[in-house]
């Protein structure tokens, strides 16, 4: 790890916005004296000040990261140059999802897609070698060491781990692109901006669900419509929901998902159960929020329209669960609801959670569970990136709205957006019941 | 020819032909590196070819990938010739600085205002001087 002199030295002058204070060592990583790629980490953070048009920064204390996900040749020419400079993180830093898995290859195979499962490799080596904790997971804050606590500051870049970080923990990062967030992580500060700022976590859009029957805002679809409402609604501001109960961390997770997918939100209040948001004048900071919506049973139908592009008489061929990644609560209801049966043999049915998920199920006896219904526990990846994985050829059930939201359009396939409950009851049955 | 003054995000110069694109874009998912193409079908100029065009447009849809798309597009040599744009966002500049240090090849970027945006139209020539940011 680095170690970050407290001591501030450096003034680097910056056209609008004055003067950004430096310390000795990122002055010298700037000068390119501990090499290239700490160079280069210094100027992105740098030039992300400047975009900003602020002159302050902030220490991080850790960091999830999204650069180890193969995205193509830039990717892996970029793992290559930290790699030659030994580089070494600021923060505990940790892995997003990648593009293979190591329980599953035959998900992507190698021979239908070798640079993509090649690179993707390589990158995993890497980032590894480089001394990343290998989470691969796109839901950090389900283990203890990826869970950031109340006012601590991180680095995060999966927009669903921003907003659950930012809104269910009270934790404070902006969503960090690819490269930055190495960046960041490299260089332990980032410029303090946004979602880092009490001001940038003012909610300025209020959504009432109070007029929504008790019946609908209980059943397990309503967090994830909720999302897609919000999300569609408030763009890249932050919303306050008033009349919620639920406490459950994966309805929370469903909203940030959901929420993050419609319309890029990276924080959201719910009053009476997040951190910042005892009640709905802490989180509007005094000031009246520009949006106020009753959310009505029409918006949730709209958003229950956007997530579902098939029809009713197409044969089933997939069930995708796990985004983001199932924790261990979910994956015994699933288990609690196959209740010893198999699915039935013209679906495949995929469960992506994490490694440490996968190994509590292991503890608690229940893996075998998955493998005897005929499901695929999927670690470290995702179903809906490309390259396609291999039998999601036809009409796919979820109970992920972020997946709903993404597949059409990265796979290709009709999607179906259910509850749990009917996903696994449509994977036994092997047709979807509505 | 016109001349535009502004502020350099990527360091570099301009001196080329402009190619407007009336609404912002994502080059993730909304441009072809290996083609220089705009893909997406939303796109008011989509199937418009980017490569070595001075490209403005109101500013890049920011996402996670996008930095990646630019890079490979300046690596593969069907990048623009340089960005014009009002609203900034950090993901194509961060692509744009790792290219050059990757592959000796950038995009330089100049943030403009609006108003200066609004008076350039496919077809001119524009010049902008050689600058440097901190």
């Amino acid at each position: 790890m680095n170690t970050r002199p407290t001591v501030p030295k450096s003034v680097v002058s910056s056209s609008t916005t004055g003067a950004l204070v430096l310390l000795d060592c990122e002055e010298r990583w700037l000068r390119g004296e501990a090499g290239a790629a700490m160079k280069l980490a210094m100027q992105l953070v740098l030039a992300a000040a400047e975009v900003s048009e602020v002159t302050e920064m902030v220490p991080v204390e850790m960091a999830h990261i999204n650069s180890c996900h193969y995205s193509g040749v830039m990717s892996l020419d970029f793992a290559e140059f930290l790699l030659a400079d030994r580089v070494s993180f600021a923060v505990p830093t940790h892995t997003n999802a990648s593009l293979i898995s190591c329980s599953t290859p035959h998900l992507r195979p190698e021979d239908r897609s070798p640079v993509e499962v090649q690179g993707a490799r390589r990158v995993m080596e890497i980032y590894e070698a480089l001394g990343c904790t290998p989470m691969w997971t796109c839901a950090p804050y389900q283990q203890p060491d990826g869970r950031a606590k109340l006012g601590q500051h991180l680095i995060g870049s999966e927009s669903n781990a921003v907003g659950f970080a930012n809104s269910v923990l009270g934790a404070r990062t902006n969503k960090y692109g690819d490269l930055l967030d190495v960046a960041g992580a490299l260089v332990g500060r980032v410029p303090l901006a946004g979602l880092h700022t009490d001001a940038g976590r003012r909610a300025t859009h209020v959504f009432d669900v109070s007029d929504i029957p008790s019946a609908t805002r209980t059943d397990p679809t309503f967090p994830h419509l909720l999302g897609v409402v919000l999300g569609r609604a408030v763009g890249h501001g932050v919303g306050a929901i008033v009349g919620y109960e639920s406490e459950r961390e994966d309805d929370l997770k469903a909203i940030a998902a959901a929420a993050a997918a419609a319309g890029g939100v990276g924080l959201f209040h719910v009053v009476g159960s997040t951190p910042e948001a005892p009640t709905l004048e802490n989180v509007t900071r005094g000031q009246t929020p520009s949006d106020h919506t009753i959310v009505t049973a029409d918006h949730l139908a709209e958003a229950a329209a956007v997530l579902t592009n098939a029809s009713a008489d197409e044969p089933l061929r997939a069930v995708c669960l796990g985004t983001p990644h199932f924790s261990v609560a979910e994956c015994v209801e699933t288990l609690d609801r196959l209740d010893g049966r198999r699915i039935a043999p013209s679906v495949t049915m995929l469960v992506t959670t994490s490694r440490a998920v996968a190994a509590e199920l292991e503890l608690r006896g229940l893996r075998n569970e998955f493998s005897e219904a005929g499901v695929d526990l999927v670690l470290d990846t995702c179903s809906y990136f490309p390259p396609h994985p291999s039998g999601l050829d036809g009409l796919t059930l979820t109970n992920s709205a972020k997946w709903a939201y993404y597949a059409p359009g990265l796979l290709g396939v009709p999607v179906g957006f259910e509850s749990l409950e009917r996903c696994v009851e449509s994977a036994v049955a092997g047709r979807w019941i509505r | 020819m016109t001349s535009v003054r502004g502020r350099w995000l990527v360091a570099g110069s301009i001196d080329g032909e402009i190619l407007r694109l009336d609404e912002s874009l994502s080059f993730w998912g909304g441009f072809d590196a290996a083609s220089g193409c705009v893909v997406d079908r939303a796109h008011p100029q989509c199937g418009s070819r980017l490569t070595g065009k001075v490209v403005t447009m109101p500013g890049s849809r920011g996402s996670s990938g996008t930095p990646g798309v630019l890079g490979e597009a300046i690596r593969l040599g069907t990048a623009p010739a340089a960005l014009i744009i009002s609203h900034a966002d950090i993901n194509i500049v961060a692509g744009a600085l790792t290219a050059e240090t990757l592959y000796g090849a950038t995009c330089p970027v100049l943030l403009v205002d609006t108003a200066v945006l609004d008076g350039l139209c496919s077809g001119d020539s524009v010049q902008a001087g050689e600058g440097s940011v901190s």
